[in-house]
């Protein structure tokens, strides 16, 4: 289960790299590929989280036969939590003013938009919110897992066990509360959108949410289709594994309902301060990417797993779930890299070893945590409701 | 006409139900139909129904719909009448991507609504023979068909053993025809069955 020798190769890659550091043009991929790397990979397992959440708080028992394995991909939220914070800090301490341009106080003062724009794009705003950001995450995160572990003690009688999920539900809202105000509005507009400080787009924080989301359900999938494998769900089946598919097909399809409505809309309208964020991906190095990111997380989803029988394929789905971390990785490359670094981005050991290297931490955390806890909430009132599960 | 006879057995529970559909089958009966109030999962495999090729006919209605549309519009905006909407291309592809996907739904939902009807034979003025109104509210009723290897007899023992509370026979018509529901339905009486075989 332990992988640590990607993370570690990648490590040792990364401090090389730091060594090139001082041409101006290396230190900004260097400071690019580690946003983008910890940014998606951040989003990408707090999805769990949300997951967790928004089933809970919809009464959902077919999740209960491995809840467990969400709640251990959520805790790789604190190290990544951390990671993302220690890079965003870099970036706006160490003034990477060619990755956010906003952080350039003398342009910022010659130019009416971003002026406009200092109240919300201002380092003491961006370095508050991000920390209560990060730090709620991770609080909420351990607080459901806690409630979650009261289900291993003993059963509930019918009054407790109301009470239990009433709590749950009440937990899961507050989350839910704080997500709706991070990742599905502010977070995305302070990390990604204002790297190209002049553009906005109200479509973005939706799209940037979509894209991990359905990164976080392809991660779930594989995590769960490897313990099967391996023999340790003993109530998980075909079946869940059809809800879980199904849940990667549906938001690969509202992914690109989200990048279509942005797209069109800007291109529609072709003027020139919006259309700018296209030029730079459509008609530049980045069009190759461009089209197979659109390849990946459209048209393949789209098209392998419509049907039923592709869902509850582990292969299938497993191959899946990998075209489509691998995807949306592309699209937050894509999201980050055009302003910061031009025509000149590249997508060499960097990068790859960067990523390799969170995956390598994925599996080790997520592994970790799974020791910890045992992998069925036993007492669980819902868990019957899983264990009969049917689509 | 073709009339035929029918044991009918009512349930109270669908967890009486599932078992009795497996003792009916396993004993080597073939069931007409089941009749439920709600639609029940895994019903249909338990009744060895054939998995249904609807959504197989809504994906060739889709991808109709969508080459429709997309070849209709190309026509239009570039041979038939060239318009110049706003500098934009002839073949400006981002716009028709709308008015494509809405017609492609169209066309899958319509005409799957129409394959299900054909399939179900459901129409205005179309009537089939129900044999339990309570199946409607709160019963749950199976249907065994006599035929030349199935007695009356044997599908009535076998219904009240499976634990059906109540079992009688009806001789009523197989398919469908025209008429209305406001009217009750007469049934057949024994002279006129046809025996299927």
């Amino acid at each position: 289960m332990v992988l640590t020798a990607i993370g570690a190769v990648a490590l040792a890659a990364g401090i090389a790299f730091l060594g090139l550091s001082k041409d101006e043009h290396a230190s900004t991929r260097f400071w690019a590929v580690l946003l983008q790397n910890s940014v998606y990979w951040l989003l990408v397992v707090n999805a769990a989280m949300f997951f967790l959440c928004a089933t809970t708080l919809a009464w959902a028992g077919w999740t209960q036969s491995f809840r467990r394995v969400v709640e251990a991909i959520s805790v790789v939220v604190i190290p990544f939590g951390i990671l993302a914070f220690i890079v965003l800090m870099g970036l706006v301490f160490g003034h990477q003013h060619h990755i956010y341009h906003w952080l350039d106080t003398e342009a910022v003062a010659n130019d009416k938009i971003l002026s406009g724009k200092s109240g919300f794009l201002n380092p003491t705003f961006f370095t508050i919110w991000s920390a209560i950001t990060i730090g709620g995450w991770i609080f909420l995160g351990w607080n459901m897992r806690r409630i979650s572990r009261e289900a291993d003690v003993q059963p509930f009688t019918v009054e407790e066990g109301k009470k239990w999920i009433f709590k749950n539900t009440v937990h899961a809202s507050f989350y839910i509360v704080l997500f709706a105000l991070t990742v599905a509005s502010s977070i995305p507009w302070l990390w990604l959108m204002s790297i190209d400080a002049h553009w906005y787009s109200t479509m973005y924080s939706w799209y940037t949410f979509a894209s991990s989301f359905v990164a976080g359900m392809a991660l779930i999938a594989l995590f769960v289709i490897y313990l099967k494998n391996q023999g340790h769900l003993p109530y998980t089946s075909e079946e869940h594994l059809h809800d879980i598919a199904k849940f990667m097909f549906a938001f690969s399809v509202f992914w690109t309902y989200l990048w279509f409505s942005q797209y069109m809309l800007i291109w529609y309208a072709n003027i020139p301060e919006e259309t700018e964020y296209f030029k730079a991906r459509v008609w530049g190095e980045y069009r190759g990417l461009f089209y197979l990111n659109l390849a990946l997380n459209f048209l393949s989803p789209l098209l392998v797993l419509m049907k039923a029988g592709a869902k509850r394929n582990y292969t299938i789905v497993s191959f899946m779930a990998i075209l489509i971390i691998v995807g949306h990785w592309v699209d937050f490359y894509l999201m980050v890299m055009p302003k910061p670094l031009g025509d000149h981005a590249s997508i060499g050991w960097f990068e790859l070893g960067i990523a390799i290297g969170y995956v390598g931490m994925i599996i080790w955390f997520v592994g970790r945590a799974l020791e910890k806890a045992p992998l069925v909430p036993m007492h669980h009132p819902f868990l019957k409701e899983s264990v009969i599960h049917h689509t | 006409m073709d009339v035929r006879k029918f044991v009918v057995g009512l349930f109270d529970d669908e967890k009486v139900l599932f078992p009795a559909v497996k003792q009916v089958r396993k004993a080597g009966f073939r069931i007409h139909d089941v009749y439920t109030p709600f639609p029940i999962h895994g019903l249909d495999k338990v009744m060895g129904l054939r998995e249904t090729s609807l959504h197989t006919a809504g994906f060739i209605y889709g991808i109709t719909g969508t080459t429709i549309a997309l070849s209709f519009m190309s026509w239009v905006f570039t041979s038939d009448w060239p318009l110049n909407i706003g500098g934009k291309p002839h073949l400006p592809l981002p716009a028709f991507v709308p008015v494509t996907f809405e017609f492609t739904v169209l066309c899958a939902a319509v005409g799957m609504v129409l394959t299900f009807c054909y399939l179900c034979q459901l129409a205005p003025g179309v009537k089939k023979h129900h044999f339990d109104a309570r199946a409607t509210d709160d019963k749950f009723v199976m249907v065994i068909e006599c035929t030349s290897e199935t007695t009356e007899a044997e599908a009535t023992a076998l219904l009240n053993a499976a634990g059906a509370h109540e079992v009688h026979t009806q001789i009523a018509e197989a398919g469908w025809w025209f008429g209305t529901y406001d009217k009750e339905q007469k049934l057949y009486d024994e002279s006129q069955v046809k025996v299927a075989h």
